[in-house]
């Protein structure tokens, strides 16, 4: 299953839509995708994450090194993630306060 | 299980109990959502267990399988992963058996406060953290044979319970 199943630009800003699961084995895809998404030169990275199902460290650290990449050439990384199961994991691990962690897109552009 | 057992990898009968599924997995990462799966399917059967808590059960069972898996990997081990899963009133425990050669939570580094840059030099190393928080109880053991992970998650009602005790008794 492909865990990156669009990407648009809206501005500044890349739209990276992802599903399923982002753990051992979807994790890498994402990365790919994102170090894809940066070669091209889209530093500014909306993650939205509302198809996803699962998250576990393994999916956290592939979102934390994503994040790392686009502030190295001064763009950013935003997230959506409306579902509150999933926000716990983020919420968990504290990284709630190194993402804003927005409801849908929109409000992750603004 | 004997060393002189002539069962090799299987495990004796009399190491089951009632109320208690195993699962035996080949040592690869495609097998870790099929892990988590048979374990919340599993919590499902508890009437007591809702749906949050098998969230936090899945999500720190992924965690355990996915380091033994890791350890197996890491060590050439071919043998498979074991995962025991047992129903109680109450509460699931979950015990994940790898044979690698070991694991010492107590040397996980610990992570750089979240609003600081250095928490972004950090791509891993949440898994213990996460099994920890999410699990009301956890225990990470060396054996003979390799590493024990015993994750126990309760109901929340069970914890709504153990919430109302009188501090004092």
């Amino acid at each position: 299953m492909q865990i990156v199943t669009a990407s648009h630009r809206d501005g500044q800003w890349t739209v990276v839509t992802v599903a399923g699961e982002l753990d051992v084995v979807g994790g890498p895809d994402l990365r790919q995708a994102v170090m894809r998404e940066v070669a091209q030169g889209n530093h500014h990275l909306v993650l939205d994450l509302t198809s996803v199902d699962f998250v576990d460290s393994f999916g956290l650290g592939v979102i934390v090194g994503a994040l790392k990449r686009t502030r190295l050439l001064d763009g950013d990384l935003r997230l959506v993630v409306p579902e509150p199961r999933l926000r716990r994991v983020f919420e968990v691990c504290d990284l709630d306060r190194v993402f804003a962690l927005h409801d849908d897109v929109a409000a992750a552009r603004e | 299980m004997s060393p002189d057992s002539p069962a090799g990898d299987e495990m004796a009968v009399a190491d089951f109990r009632p109320g208690e599924i195993v699962l035996e997995i080949p040592a690869r990462t495609e097998y870790v959502s099929l892990v988590r799966v048979v374990v919340a399917a599993a919590a499902e059967i508890e009437p007591d267990m809702d749906s949050d808590r098998i969230e936090d059960l899945r999500v720190a069972v992924s965690e355990a399988a996915t380091n033994a898996i890791e350890a197996h990997d890491l060590h050439g081990v071919s043998d498979r992963v074991r995962i025991q899963c047992n129903l109680a009133d109450e509460e699931v425990a979950v015990v994940v058996h790898d044979q690698g050669m070991g694991f010492e939570p107590d040397e996980v580094p610990q992570l750089p406060e979240p609003d600081t840059p250095e928490r972004l030099l950090h791509e891993s190393g949440l898994g213990v953290h996460l099994m920890q928080m999410l699990a009301d109880e956890s225990e990470i053991s060396a054996t003979e044979t390799g590493t024990d992970v015993r994750l126990v998650v309760y109901s929340s009602k069970r914890r709504r319970k153990g919430d109302a005790l009188p501090e004092e008794i």
